[in-house]
C-alpha cells in the first residue's frame, strides 16, 4: 500500500519499495507470454479496477496496436531506432524491433469501456472489471 | 520474421554516482544514443514518464548533464498488484570530447525520448587542409 505523500523524497522512497515488493507475485501465474517479454508491464489496483502501465519510449502512437478479448490484453506494435546518413555512432543502447505482448488477467474486464492513453511514452491502460466481478453488499434478510 | 529483431526488456540500470545522495530514492540511466556529424553531436536520452518540463539540461566545463523528473503525483492512490520494473528519476552526465556552441543547444522531447542537438563552435569543426 503506498500512502504518505507528504514528502515527495519519501513518497517516491516507499513507491520504489512498493514496486520491488510485487516483483515476485504471482498474481498473473506467468500467463504474460506471447512473444517475448517487452514491453514490461507494471499492474495497479485503483479502486475497483485494473490500471496497467507500459513503458515504451520512443514508439509512435499510431504504430501500437491494443486488442482486448473477455480479460486478456494484447499490445503490439513497432519500436523505430533511426540515425541519419553520414554520422559516426559512438553510442548505441536503445533498443529497437516489433513486440507483441498478451497478458491474461486473474478478473474478468469490461472490454467495451477500455480505455488507453499514451503519453511521455508511457502507455496506461484503465481496465474496468466487469459489473458482475465488483464485489456487492449483501444484506441479510 | 527472420528480418526482425525480437526486442528484449532492458533492465534499468542505476546511476553510479562518486557522491551518495542524501536521499534513499533510486534514480536511473536512461538509455541514450550518441552520434557525432561534422557540425553537431546528437545525444538520444530515453525517459518514460517524464514531461517535458521536468527536464534539465546543464552543460559546463566540457560536461554534459540531463536530468528528468518523475510526476509521482500520477500514481498516487494507486495499490500495485504485479510489477515487471522501477521507476524512478532520470539522471546521466556525458564528458563532451568537442567544443560545444553552448548557445545553439536544441532540445526536443516526443513520446518520452529526448533528443539533444549539440552545435560544435567553429573551431571545432573538421577543416579540409589542401596542400598547395
Amino acid at each position: 500500500m503506498i500512502r504518505a505523500f507528504a514528502d515527495p523524497f519519501d513518497a517516491l522512497f516507499n513507491l520504489q519499495r512498493a514496486l520491488e515488493g510485487r516483483l515476485t507475485s504471482d498474481w498473473l501465474h506467468g500467463q504474460t507470454t506471447s512473444q517475448g517479454p517487452f514491453p514490461p508491464i507494471n499492474v495497479f489496483q485503483q479502486g475497483d479496477d485494473i490500471l496497467a502501465i507500459i513503458e515504451l519510449p520512443g514508439v509512435e502512437k499510431d504504430s501500437l496496436q491494443i486488442e482486448a478479448k473477455e480479460n486478456t490484453i494484447r499490445v503490439a506494435g513497432k519500436k523505430a531506432v533511426s540515425y541519419p546518413g553520414g554520422v559516426s555512432v559512438h553510442r548505441q543502447e536503445r533498443t529497437s524491433g516489433e513486440f507483441d505482448r498478451t497478458m491474461s488477467l486473474p478478473v474478468q474486464l469490461d472490454p467495451d469501456s477500455i480505455k488507453a492513453e499514451y503519453r511521455d511514452g508511457i502507455l496506461a491502460l484503465h481496465l474496468p472489471r466487469s459489473e458482475r466481478e465488483k464485489p456487492r453488499a449483501i444484506k441479510i434478510s | 520474421m527472420a528480418s526482425t529483431q525480437e526486442l528484449q526488456v532492458q533492465k534499468k540500470r542505476e546511476i553510479e554516482n562518486k557522491e551518495e545522495t542524501t536521499i534513499p530514492a533510486r534514480i536511473f540511466m536512461p538509455a541514450t544514443d550518441i552520434y557525432e556529424a561534422e557540425d553537431a553531436l546528437t545525444v538520444i536520452l530515453e525517459m518514460p514518464g517524464v514531461e517535458k518540463s521536468n527536464v534539465k539540461i546543464h552543460v559546463e566545463d566540457g560536461a554534459l548533464n540531463v536530468e528528468g523528473r518523475l510526476e509521482l503525483a500520477k500514481y498516487r492512490g494507486l495499490q500495485p498488484l504485479y510489477t515487471e520494473y522501477n521507476i524512478g528519476h532520470y539522471s546521466r552526465s556525458f564528458r563532451l570530447s568537442s567544443k560545444i556552441d553552448q548557445s545553439k543547444i536544441a532540445a526536443e522531447m516526443k513520446d518520452g525520448v529526448l533528443s539533444l542537438k549539440l552545435p560544435k563552435i567553429e573551431e571545432a569543426k573538421p577543416r579540409t587542409i589542401q596542400v598547395k
